[in-house]
């Protein structure tokens, strides 16, 4: 049974991205109890799938070690992984919070050698690439997963596949008994950091997300960059295995759109300037190499704007003022052809390019009116800021479409109120 | 320019803007365009239009008036809804089309031959004239519109067509003499009296 101690004078982190990561983590630092509840087996969130991150491309393992580093130094934080919560019930300073946990099969003992990964066959989607290949179903979630542990898939339990991976390890770490259970724990103040996920691109028909191998999203492309991603750092196409050089980006593909998602999902115009500077990365001087940026605005905001600048300058990279219409196959070839209409000069163009990224919307990755009632959210889902919440805050993309950046900004003040409410109740119960 | 233009153009001096949305049908929705281009590049007839309709909207902001409404551009719209569909702020472009097409005839300044325009008229004139369309009648109209020897032409070409329709019972032969349309016509008349009243005083152009 997973021990937990948690009070009125908790603090629990639900989600643990950059968001949750640094709720946590300041509200520790700052003498709280704080419980972290982790959905997947490990923390990190979308930032970890990231190659690098804009304005200064750096790598996120960077930001995540800095983070983990002090996450693991500080007693006060309990991490529970491959949790995700089911309900919380009360009010400020008095929750009720039930977790369910899934049993990852593997426990402590785990050296994260890799002899259970060795001895299994089977192989399963590999989620943390957004399902762009498999893995054995004994794995370690990413490299810099913590904890570093290796998950043992459900869908193997049961079969002589798990035997084989129960008696490669040496270090008795696999316990193919382990059952789910759900906690009840106690907490008094809430920070709701689920995050987002992409908005699915095959809703946006006209652009064959799910017809057209070379159609692909932003979230899919950052994969492709990672050197331990799922095309070892080369952009392949995947209808033919070519690398894709000639290579147009899509903005506002699902968001600002009644027909989608309503909202501007703020970040995809930073994400796509950041991709088309990954050409340079991998091409260098290559003439072939060309990103064509079709957007109806670039918002790339206050400071970002010098990115923009950058980026403008570079030859490699065209802006297209206008909403791709529809994309098409060429048969031939498995290229793409986008058609539509410019705004500068109403230009009609039918472009061939060789792949085609979709800078895919954010919507948030949970709908807390089915665990926290009466919680407030905005038309998109996203937690807004209410009094009625009570001691339930909302931080950084469960919140808003928002950046590494904004996000940490956001949760660090999520973190402020949650200390507020837990102060309140360690007073009047002094 | 017919009187009606120029109260028009007296009543709206360089706002046409403001002039689209008091009189175009669905016009109040042209400021919600954000220019983005997807209904031009989503229009079937697309290149044959001389402004797509994002131009168009564009060019009304600018209170370009007179090569808006003497555009045959909105005439092309036959009205298959791929732009409504896709719209990202969901504005009725079909509607808004057919909306300046028949503001511009109204005042008197549509191109006059126009097809589209032509075509419409004569269907409209068939259809009020007995509440129901008389098929026969519209079809040799329509083959006559551009004078006897094309629709010598057009009736040879559509000789096969026609035959089988009779054949099939789809088309009466003999409906030019005996398309009855509907009872009370004599109501159908004065309600289109009525509503014709109405929308010229609301909109100005008695
Ligand atoms: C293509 C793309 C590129 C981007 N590039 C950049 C960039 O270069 N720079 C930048 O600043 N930003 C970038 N972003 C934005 C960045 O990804 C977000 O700002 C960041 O992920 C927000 O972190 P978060 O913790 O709020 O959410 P997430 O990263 O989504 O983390 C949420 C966590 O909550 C967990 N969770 C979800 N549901 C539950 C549940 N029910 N119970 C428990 N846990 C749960 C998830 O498993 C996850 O670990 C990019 C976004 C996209 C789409």
């Amino acid at each position: 049974m997973t021990d937990v101690v948690a009070t009125n004078e908790t603090i629990l982190v639900v989600g643990g991205g950059i968001s949750g990561m640094t709720a946590a983590i300041e509200a520790a630092e700052c003498g709280k109890d704080v419980v972290l509840v982790e959905k997947s087996p490990a923390l990190g969130g979308r930032v970890s799938q990231l190659y690098k991150y804009f304005p200064k491309l750096c790598f996120p393992t960077c930001g995540l070690e800095i983070n983990l580093r002090r996450l693991k130094a500080n007693k006060r934080i309990r991490v529970l992984t491959l949790a995700e919560v089911q309900s919380v019930t009360g009010e400020a300073g008095n929750y009720s919070v039930s977790v369910k946990i899934a049993p990852r099969y593997v426990n402590e003992n785990c050296t994260a050698c890799g002899a259970c990964a060795e001895a299994v066959t089977t192989e399963i989607d590999n989620a943390f690439n957004y399902n762009l290949n498999k893995r054995k179903a004994a794995y370690l979630p990413f490299n810099m997963a913590h904890p570093q542990r290796y998950v043992i898939d459900p869908s193997i339990i049961g079969t002589p596949e798990a035997d084989k991976a129960k008696e490669a390890c040496r270090y008795d770490a696999i316990d193919l008994d382990m059952k789910e259970e759900v906690l009840e724990l106690k907490a008094g103040a809430v920070v709701w950091a689920t995050g987002w996920r992409p908005y699915d691109a095959a809703k946006i028909q006209p652009y064959g997300y799910d017809r057209f191998d070379n159609v692909i999203t932003s979230v899919e492309f950052e994969r492709m960059m990672d050197p331990f991603g799922p095309t070892g750092g080369k952009l392949l196409r995947s209808s033919d295995g070519k690398e894709a050089k000639n290579i147009a980006f899509i903005q506002c593909a699902g968001s600002r759109d009644r027909n989608h998602l309503t909202h501007c999902s703020r970040i995809c115009c930073m994400a796509s300037l950041k991709q088309s500077s990954y050409l340079g990365e991998r091409y260098g001087d290559d003439a072939e190499a060309k990103a064509s940026i079709y957007y109806i605005d670039i918002r790339a905001i206050d400071r970002f704007e010098d990115f923009y600048k950058k980026v403008q300058q570079d030859p490699k990279v065209t802006f297209i003022k206008s909403k791709v219409a529809n994309i098409t196959l060429d048969e031939a070839t498995g290229d793409v052809i986008l058609h539509g209409v410019d705004t500068e000069g109403y230009h009609r163009y039918d472009n061939q390019h060789d792949l085609v990224v979709l800078a895919i919307g954010m919507e948030p990755s949970v709908d807390i009116k089915g665990i926290a009632a009466g919680v407030h959210t905005d038309v998109s889902g996203f937690i807004e800021v209410h009094t009625d919440n009570g001691g339930i805050f909302g931080a950084g993309c469960a919140s808003n479409a928002l950046d590494v950046n904004r996000s940490v900004q956001n949760a660090t003040a999520a973190a402020l109120h949650a200390i507020q409410v837990v102060n309140r109740v360690s007073a009047a119960e002094a | 320019m017919s009187d009606a233009n120029t109260a028009m153009v007296e009543k709206y001096r360089n706002n046409f803007l403001k002039e689209v949305e008091a009189n175009v049908e669905e016009g109040e929705w042209v400021k919600m365009c954000m220019q983005c281009g997807v209904c031009s590049g989503s229009c079937p007839f697309g290149p044959h239009w001389e402004h797509p309709p994002q131009e168009i909207f564009m060019m009304i902001r600018a209170g370009k008036r007179d090569e808006v409404l003497h555009s045959d551009s909105m005439w092309m719209c036959t009205s298959c809804y791929n732009c409504i569909v896709r719209c990202p702020r969901e504005l009725p472009i079909t509607h808004i089309m057919h909306g300046l097409a028949n503001y511009a005839h109204r005042l008197g300044i549509a191109p006059k031959m126009n097809p589209t325009r032509r075509f419409a008229k004569i269907f409209w004139d068939n259809i009020t004239k007995s509440g129901r369309v008389n098929e026969l009648s519209l079809s040799l109209k329509l083959y006559r519109m551009d004078g006897w020897v094309s629709f010598v032409k057009k009736g040879l070409q559509m000789a096969g067509v026609g035959l089988g329709m009779f054949k099939t019972g789809r088309l009466d032969a003999m409906a030019l003499f005996t398309h009855k349309g509907i009872e009370g016509k004599k109501g159908l008349h004065a309600m289109l009296k009525k509503a014709y009243e109405i929308e010229d005083k609301r909109k100005g152009l008695a």
